[in-house]
Parts: structure tokens; sequence; C-alpha cells
């Protein structure tokens, strides 16, 4: 039958020469289209005798199937061919610019007081606010800072006019965070411990002073609470906050109206390549960072609590200058002025949120 | 307050070195501010005699000196009026550093003439203030010999800080004390002379102000001589920065720095009667040594006279009785005055003083005696003269104070166990007397120690003695287990939003809480504002965050910023409370100009109420059930602005385009948009209590369809009215209703606006069939129609 092998060579030729789509859909219906040679073929089997069929019936189906099988494959190699091709035209230049997603930024002070926050809620201590039209009693009198002492005039606190007094008391905008000392210790029941950041203000403006700056208090209040647990708690807390182990502090006995007795507390540094960094087993120099001491038993007596039985320390420390010695700004006023080229280069990503198991640190 | 070292010799016998003495001040509370040698730093200035002056050729004002410094003539260029031929002086030669003027000196042209060094005024080697002309030295003093050598200049001079308790530390002898209760030597006697009382004193002395001025000590002496203070007293003066006037004030100045003890000498042939410490007059006035008057007021003390006010008790003397040259008989005052009264009176008068400073932290009341028998013997020895007998009015209140303390107290409050025996010998050398009472003892301090008076202080004393570094670190106790949370409710708000914000783009700024009048008033008026502002630009507390945020914007425009996108989370300052507030602002470019969209694009007014949304989101509002409402305030475009309200009283957010005629106040970028999120406005969050299970949830089986209407919707009606129509058709079915197009023109009516909505239908049990979709349908239409809205053909 050598007319099936001839039909077999030329459709599987046909099927290789056609160029395209159309051109192979027309060997498929001239093979396989219900007047096509194959289909012709297909149907001489019904007038066949049944030795006829069990000999010509494989031949036959066997050509329809090479001849599907084949066109098959044409069909699928030129649509790859013709997909190809489209992609090939289809080529971008990908070196373009995407669209720009705007990055904004956490403020240094903002991410500071987090930092501190997730810090000293680790030893415990919750964070507490405070107004800042405040009365001068609970910036002043009530710290043991009476009407006529040197302190106050030291502080040259912002005052609002007489007509604003509020129960005889002269309001102002608090000089330090210390006032929330007197608050929590005259609406909450000891054992305290808080710290309260927030913004502070004095009237003196220079390269280090600006007329409104952040301040953080700690306040610790317990029975049998000593200068030594205050000493731990700042080391503790300056070793978290500058992630350095070998942090050393030096405590120097001074003076503030509200503790008793009063340290000042420098934090070591070492020079590196003329550069002041914090830390270092053997300090180069000292820097002051903040102010501390023991509850001044007339400041416990005045929240109402009983000096004999409640004691602690307290420490205050400007968040403003934590950042710049951290992170390394060295002008203050930048902090306030709300530049983004600053803000985009000293702030912080919307995720680098502060936490114990990734460090406080961005 | 500064002092030398050989100042300091003369209280302390001591044999530690500048360094050592310098470690041990500050270990004690007597922070060091400096530590200086003012003969190192002027090592390279050596004496010289100016041979020549004649004219410069160029300039009417300039002299060419030619000047000998030991080493032959040297021609330099001065300026000194006072510059001459003959004159000794101080010479630097190229390559000297001059501190007074922080330049190094070289070979210069100075109009055309070469100028080889300089001739020296006192304040260009920081040796005072005088800068009228150059340092003029004796005739015999050694050319060639280095200056800060000859003028005996090599002593350490300590500048230390005295905290306001410390009065008895604004005093050489105090601070050797101190210096010898630590450790560092041993304080030498003080020898208080007896001065011979030749006659009655011939005035009156009195205290009508025994509350302001306790006690009044004085005594007139006669015939005394008044010139130059000895070259080693005014060595000392100036080395700490006191300027020597004439033998009499610089004594009563010498005996103020070197025991604390302010004092005052009048000329007598100008006091007329009896000389009285009293209340001021309303309205008096008075010229006082500064060259000023000043006004005062019945709360203020002085001392006057029969005739007129001669001093501000404690705080200034007046300018028309203090010694001359001519000066001969003298009126001394050394007074007791109230601390209080001399801190509100000088708080008052904005007058300070070295005499105020250690009267307002309280002198010692019992050195009345002492200080006047030093005062009156320095005078009668540089002086001359004779001394009438000592007048003693009124009696300065010398505390009798007497401390029970529990020795125990240095561990249990200081932290750092300290052997009885240990702690009273260092209070006795600082001058307590110490009693043993059973286990306790009764501490009594000294009368220069105004500021110790409880437990708390003896403490202190101890402590700073043995040092800080001997208080070990003790842990605080710690609860078992993982921290717990500490934040509250209203910080978690805070950090959320700040963090929201900053991942949408927007920078956190912190700007001022005051603001200037002008600012405050275009948004409302400020409730509060300061008596004493540092300068009118910060004077009224805010009243809005938007004012500071929007000057931040200019400034950001001004320096060429193209996209400003700016917030802060701070306190809103209301007559009643201070509120917690986000503000934001929006202005310059939205996106950029780009090859894929074209030209650059604003903000409007939609992106301003985007971020308001999604910060009520951040902060936990309600979302959903936020009705958009106008009556923004003032500040905004009243077309293209709006509140979000929970309600219709809550508020709890604005924004929108900033009002034109502001922006053109407030010198704005045009295009601004802002918008203001009141956190005190947030419902409380109910106590979520100790589960953490969300509520139960299952996706429904069934999918979700969509349906599209497009109404005419006449104007007057907002969009959001309709599509809460919409939701409230059918709320079991109906759970979502989203404008998604917008028409007016062709075939809208006049006054009308042609919204399309996609509304989505969630099936429950079963699929909807038409005639439950239709059901759905004939709802919508219904519920529209009652808003005026017709189903558009």
């Amino acid at each position: 039958m050598a007319e099936i092998d001839d039909l077999h060579d030329s459709l599987i030729a046909a099927v290789a020469d056609a160029a395209d789509l159309p051109a192979l859909e027309g060997v498929r219906v001239g093979a396989l289209g219900k007047q096509g040679s194959v289909s012709a073929l297909l149907k001489t089997l019904g007038g066949m005798t049944p030795e006829q069929r069990q000999t010509e019936g494989p031949r036959i189906n066997g050509l329809r199937e090479a001849v599907s099988a084949a066109i098959a494959a044409r069909k699928a190699a030129l649509e790859q061919a013709a997909l190809d091709q489209r992609l090939a035209s289809e080529r971008i230049d990908l070196s373009l610019p995407a669209p720009d997603a705007p990055a904004g930024s956490v403020h240094p002070v903002s991410q500071v007081m987090d930092e501190l926050a997730e810090i000293f809620a680790d030893l415990g201590f919750s964070v507490a606010t405070g107004p800042e039209i405040e009365d001068d009693w609970h910036n002043f009198t009530a710290l043991n800072i009476p009407e006529s002492h040197p302190a106050r005039a030291m502080h040259d606190t912002f005052y609002f006019g007489d007509d604003t007094a509020r129960d005889g008391r002269r309001m102002l905008l608090r000089t330090h965070t210390s006032p929330v000392q007197i608050r929590t210790m005259t609406s909450k029941a000891p054992p305290i411990r808080i710290i309260a950041p927030g913004r502070t203000y004095r009237s003196d403006s220079d390269a280090t002073h600006t007329p409104m700056f952040h301040q953080v208090e700690g306040l610790v209040i317990d029975r049998g609470i000593h200068m030594g647990h205050l000493k731990w708690t700042l080391e503790t807390f300056v070793r978290a906050f500058f992630e350095r182990d070998d942090i050393v502090l030096r405590m120097r006995p001074s003076y503030f109206p509200f503790t008793e007795p009063s340290a000042e507390v420098d934090v070591g540094y070492t020079l590196d390549k003329g550069r002041r960094v914090i830390g270092g087993a053997m300090p180069d120099g000292w820097m002051e960072i903040l102010g501390s001491g023991m509850v001044h038993p007339k400041v416990i007596a005045a929240c109402g609590l009983d000096p004999d039985e409640w004691q602690g320390f307290a420490f205050g420390c400007g968040i403003d200058r934590l950042a710049m010695l951290k992170y390394g700004m060295d002008d203050l006023r930048a902090f306030f002025d709300g530049d983004l080229r600053w803000l985009r280069h000293y702030g912080f990503a919307a995720l680098d949120v502060p936490t114990l198991s990734g460090g406080v640190s961005a | 307050m500064k002092f030398t070292l050989s100042w300091l010799k003369d209280h302390l016998d001591t044999d530690a070195s500048p360094e050592a003495i310098a470690e041990t001040l500050t270990r004690i509370g007597l922070e060091v501010e400096g530590v200086e040698n003012p003969a190192e730093a002027l090592k390279p200035f050596r004496i010289a005699r100016v041979l020549t002056a004649a004219p410069h050729p160029q300039a009417d004002k300039l002299q060419l000196l030619s000047v000998d410094a030991g080493s032959g003539p040297q021609q330099v260029v001065c300026g000194a009026p006072n510059a001459r031929a003959g004159l000794v002086g101080v010479f630097g030669a190229p390559g000297a550093y001059v501190p007074g003027l922080d330049v190094t000196l070289k070979v210069a042209s100075i109009r055309g003439v070469e100028s080889r060094g300089m001739m020296c005024s006192s304040r260009e080697l920081e040796l005072g203030d005088d800068h009228s002309g150059i340092i003029e030295l004796p005739e015999d003093a050694p050319i060639g010999a280095v200056y800060a050598e000859w003028a005996k200049l090599d002593d350490v001079v300590f500048d230390i800080s005295v905290t306001p308790n410390r009065q008895d530390c604004m005093g050489v002898r105090g601070i050797a004390r101190d210096l010898a209760a630590a450790g560092i030597g041993t304080l030498k006697p003080i020898a208080v002379p007896t001065v011979p009382a030749a006659f009655p004193c011939p005035v009156e002395i009195r205290t009508e102000d025994p509350e302001g001025c306790p006690a009044f000590h004085g005594r007139v002496i006669r015939g005394v001589r008044n010139g130059s203070s000895p070259d080693w007293m005014q060595r000392r003066l100036k080395a700490v920065g006191q300027r020597p006037i004439s033998t009499i004030v610089d004594i009563t100045n010498y005996l103020m720095i070197d025991q604390g003890r302010p004092s005052h000498a009048y000329d007598l042939a100008k006091l007329h009667g009896a000389v009285v410490a009293r209340r001021a007059r309303s309205g008096e006035t008075v010229e006082v040594l500064n060259g000023r008057s000043y006004t005062l007021t019945p709360d203020m003390t002085v001392i006057a006279d029969d005739v007129e006010v001669h001093d501000v008790a404690g705080i200034m003397g007046g300018a028309h009785s203090g010694v001359e040259d001519g000066t001969t008989d003298l009126l001394l005052e050394v007074a007791f005055f109230d601390p209080e009264r001399i801190a509100r009176t000088g708080q008052a008068l904005g007058l300070t003083s070295d005499a105020r400073s250690r009267f307002e932290r309280g002198v010692d009341p019992a050195f009345l005696e002492d200080g006047l028998a030093l005062l009156s013997a320095l005078i009668l020895e540089h002086c001359g003269g004779t001394a009438s007998e000592v007048v003693r009015a009124g009696d300065a209140p010398v505390p009798q104070k007497r401390i029970s303390y529990d020795p125990a107290l240095a561990a249990r409050l200081g932290g750092v166990s300290v052997p009885t025996d240990e702690q009273r010998a260092i209070l006795e050398r600082l001058g307590f007397a110490v009693e043993p009472d059973g286990e306790r003892l009764t501490v009594i301090p000294p009368s220069w120690r105004r500021d110790v008076d409880g437990a708390a202080d003896i403490v202190e004393e101890v402590v700073r003695m043995v040092g800080l570094d001997a208080v070990q670190s003790v842990p605080l106790t710690r609860d078992p287990g993982v921290a717990k949370p500490t934040a509250t409710a209203e910080q978690l708000v805070e950090r959320r939003v700040r963090r929201a914000a900053a991942a949408r783009g927007l920078h956190e700024a912190v700007t001022w809480s005051f603001l200037s009048e002008a600012e405050a008033d275009a948004f409302g008026g400020g409730a509060w504002t300061l008596a004493n502002p540092i300068s009118e630009d910060l004077k009224v507390m805010r009243p809005s965050l938007l004012p500071g945020l929007l000057s931040a914007a200019r400034r950001n425009a001004d320096r060429g910023a193209a996209q400003i996108r700016l917030f802060e989370v701070g306190r809103r300052y209301l007559a009643d409370a201070e509120r917690p507030t986000v503000g934001f602002v929006l202005g310059g470019d939205r996106t950029s100009r780009s090859w894929a969209t074209g030209k650059a694009q604003g903000f409007d007014a939609f992106d301003a109420k985007a971020e308001a949304i999604a910060l009520l989101g951040a902060a936990g509002a309600p979302v959903e059930n936020l009705q958009l409402m106008g009556e923004a305030s003032a500040s905004y475009h009243p077309g293209r602005s709006a509140t979000l309200r929970l309600g219709p009283k809550t508020i709890l957010a604005e924004f929108g385009v900033l009002h034109p005629a502001l922006a053109k106040t407030l010198d704005l970028p045009a295009d601004m948009v802002a918008g203001e999120v009141f956190l005190d406005a947030l419902p409380g969050r109910r106590d979520r209590g100790p589960s953490r299970t969300k509520p139960t949830f299952a996706p429904p089986a069934l999918q979700a369809v969509t349906r599209d209407f497009a109404f005419l919707l006449p104007d007057g009606i907002s969009a959001d009215q309709l599509v809460r129509a919409i939701k409230g058709a059918d709320k079991a079915l109906i759970t979502g209703a989203r404008v998604f197009d917008l028409f007016t023109g062709h075939g809208v009516p006049k006054d009308h606006r042609s919204v399309a909505v996609e509304v989505t239908l969630q099936p429950s049990e079963r699929s909807f069939d038409e005639a439950a979709l239709a059901g759905v349908s004939d709802k919508v239409v219904a519920a529209a129609g009652k808003l005026g809205a017709t189903l558009r053909g």
C-alpha cells in the first residue's frame, strides 16, 4: 500500500513546510478536515472486509495519528516562534526609574524616647506624662525650691500673665520634667517606677541651648532604695542606650534642691581620631550627661508620703543631648527647624522600632 | 568662683599638686571648670621699652615704634594712644599667641609699613578688661625679662562652679576647709586681729528693718589714705577677675573673696546723720555703682542716711557715697541681710553682683565680728588711720540646729557603709559639732552651713567626703518573668500614628510650642501668652500644630525642596488643657514629573483626606463609621475642606486646602494642603480583657457579586450621603458600595451630577437568582430616590 506511505510523506512534508499558523491550518483541513485526504481514507474502512480492515485499519489510523502529531508539534513550534517574536518586540528599558514611593522618617527625639521607653520597660519603669503649662507649686515649691531660692532664678523661667494664675499659683512653662515626679507621687501609691519624657522650656538661646528642649525624668520610690540602686540604674540605662558594656560613669556630688544627696553624672569618653566616643574602660575624659540624687525628704513629704517609710531616687537627662551623643548631631537648633534634608539624614525609618530582641538602636 | 593656688595656701597647708587639688575639688562637689596658669600662656611675652615713637606715614592714628625687648630695636606699628618713647610695656614677638585676640603674631605689613610684633594691652593678654591703651610698667622693670615671671603671674588659677547651697565656698577659706576635710591638707588657723578702738563711733547706726537686715555692725576709721592697693593684692584680684579700683574698695573685695564676706565702705564726708537699714519708700530712687538708677519699692531693704539712700542693701553701693581717692574718713558696714529679701530684690531689679550672690545664698551669721575686725585691720595696715569703737545694731540669726542622726543612714540612703567614727571625724573636719546619743549622733552644723538641716544632708556630707566612687551599684529588684508592657493607651496611639505617618512618606518635625501672636491669630488665637517671651516670634502657645509646620514648609520651599511632606505629633495648648494632636502639611509636588506620567502633579484636598483617614485608622478610630461634614476651621478653603466626625459633635480630624488668604498672610507656597487629627477626641478603647482571641470568622462559601448603578444626584447631596443610603438599603446583602465614576456635562441635567456606584452583594445560603437581584436593585434605587437621586436611563 504505497499509496498510504506516499500520502504520509507528502503530508509530513507539507506540515514541515507550513510557514505560519494559517498555512498549517490549511494542511490540517486538507488532511484531517471533512473532505481531507486522510479523512477520505478513514471513510474507506467501512467498505472493507473484516480481514482487510484488520490490516488496513491500523495503517490508516497510524497515518492519522502521525499527521495529527506532526501538526500539533508544528503548531507548538510556530506559536513559540510567534511568542518569541512578540516578546522580542516588547522589550523595555528597565533601567528607567520606577515610580517614586515617598519615604518618611521619625524624628530623632521621638526615636530616642521610644528607645528609653523600651529600655526602662525592661527595668519595670512605666512612662508618665504631665502638663507643660505648669503652676509654680509643682514646678518649684513642691520640689523644695521656695519663692526666693536662687535656683528659681537660675531656671530662666517663662511665665504667663498674672491673670492666668490658678488657685493663687502662678502659671509657667515647666523648666524641667521634675513636676511629673510630684504629679506621680500625689496621684499614685508607691512603689513607683516611672520615666517621664517631654518638652521643657527655659529662656535661653545659643548654640547649645534652645528655649524649648526635651528632658526625661526618672523616679523610683520604694522602701530601702539608696544611691547604690541609683548608680546601678544609671549604669544599666546608659550601657543599654549606647549599647556598650564598657561605659564608665562618674558621679560627682552636686546640688539640686529636690534631691539630697545629689549627684551629677559624667560619662567617660575615649578619643578616636580626635572625636569623642562614649565608652571605653579607660576614659580619656568625662562628659556631663545627667543630674540625679535621692529624692529630698521634703519633696516626699510635700507629696503626702512619709519620708521615713518611703525613699527613692530621681534623675533628669536631656533627650536632645542623648540623641546628639549617640547619633552624632552637633547643632541643637537643627532639631527644631524641620529641614527635610536634616530629617532625611538623621531621622529614622518607620520600621526602625526599638525592641529588646532586635536591639534598641536603629 | 575663681581663686589662685597661693591664695588657697594662705588657708591650707598642703603639698598637693594643682592636678590633685582639682581632682579633689570635683570629687567633693566643687566642680572645677578650669585650671589655668596664666604664666604658661604668656611665656613668649617680654618686658620691652619703647625707644622712639614717630607718626605712621600713612595713618593718623598709628605710630611707628622702635621697641627693645632685650635683643635690639624692632619696628612695631602701634595704635595705642598712650604709646610713647620711654614707655615700658609688654611685647609679643612674631610667633607669640595673643590669647585675648586669638591670633598668632607674625611679621605683618600695616598700611605699607613692616611691623615685627605687638605692644599689648591688658585685655589682649587676658589680664583684665582694660583696652584703653597698652600696659605701662614701672620704669625700672627689667627689659627683656619674661613678663609673667616678673609680674609673678606664675600662680595657678582655679575656676570652680559653686552650687547655690554652698555659700561657705564663695570664699577661699571655705574651699580650703572642704579640701582639708577631704584629706588634701590641713586648715590653717585664722588669726583675727584685735583692732584698737581710739574713739566712740561718731555715727548713729540702726536697723529699722530687723527682718531684712537683722544685724548691722559698723565703725568709723579716720585719717585714711586711699590710693592703690599693694601689688600682691592687685595680682590676686586680677587673677580672679576683679578689677583693682582703690585700696579701700580692693580690700572689701579681697575680704569678700577670701572669706566669702561682703562689706561696704562709705565716705563719711558724704553721709548726713544716722545711717539706717530700712525699707525703701515707694518710688524712692538710688543711683548705684554701675552708673544706673533704680526705682525701689517697700519690699526692698536699703541703707540710707537722713537725706538719701546710699545702698541697695547687700547688692550694690550707691554712686554718691562710695570712697574716692580723696576720702579720709570711712564708715564700714558689715551686715547680715535676709537671703530671701536679697534674692527677691535682686530679681525685681534685675541687678546682680558678687555681694548679692553671697548674701542670697546666706553668709555666715556668726562672722560679723571677725569679718569687721579683719576688714578694719587691713585698712589700718594699708591706708593708715585710727578706728572707732564698733557699733552693733541688731543680732544676726545664728541657727541652733541639732540634728538627730542615725549613722546607719549613710548606708540606708547613701548606699555606702562608713564606720561611725569615720563619719564623726568627717563631720568634725567640716566644722560640725558631733555629740554621741546612744546608737545615734546629735549633729550640730556650723554657722556657715545654712544648707544643712536634716539627716539626708548629713548623709550627703559623709558620702561626698568618702567619694561617690565608694558607692557600689546594687540592682533594683526585678519581678519574675518577662517584663510587663508599660505604655499607656495614649502612648500607644501616638507611637502608631507617628510610625504610620512616617511609613506613608511624611517626615516628622518637632517645631516650637510657641508662636508669634500673628501666627496664633491666623489659627483662631492662642489662649496662653508668655509674660516674658524670649522674642516676639516665640510668644503665644500654639492653638494648632499647623503654623509651626507651615513655617517649616516655607523654610524648606525657600531652600528649594520640591516635595514637602511634614507631620508633627504634639500638643496644642487650649485654655482648658493640652490636647494631643497630629498635624501634617503637604506641598510642592505630590509626584515629580516623570518619563512615565508626564508633568509633576501637586497635592489636592483628597491627598489630605487620605492622610487624615490613614492616621485615624492607625490611631484605632472606627474609620468606616466616620462622617464627612463641613465646617472645618477658618484656616481652610471653605469649599475644599472638611471635618471627619463620629456623630455630629465629635470632630476627629479636619483637613483640606489652606485658605488662600492665610497662605498669603504666612507667605506660603501655593496650593498647600494640610490637616490635623485630634487624638484627644478619639473614643477610648474598651478594655479588651485578658483574652486575645479575635471574633470567629469563616470566609463565605459563595462568591460576592457586584452590580453597577448610575444615579443623577442633585447638587447639594454629597456622594457620601448617596453611598450611605445605598449601604443602608439592605444591610444583610449589601456589603460594600463604592463610587467609581463621576460625570457632569452632556446628558446630565443642570444642577445634577452623574454618580456611578459599584455595589457589592454577598449571598449567604444560596446564589442569587434574577428575582433576588431585582429585589435588591429596587431597594437601592428606592433608597437613592429618597435623596432625590434618579437612576440614569
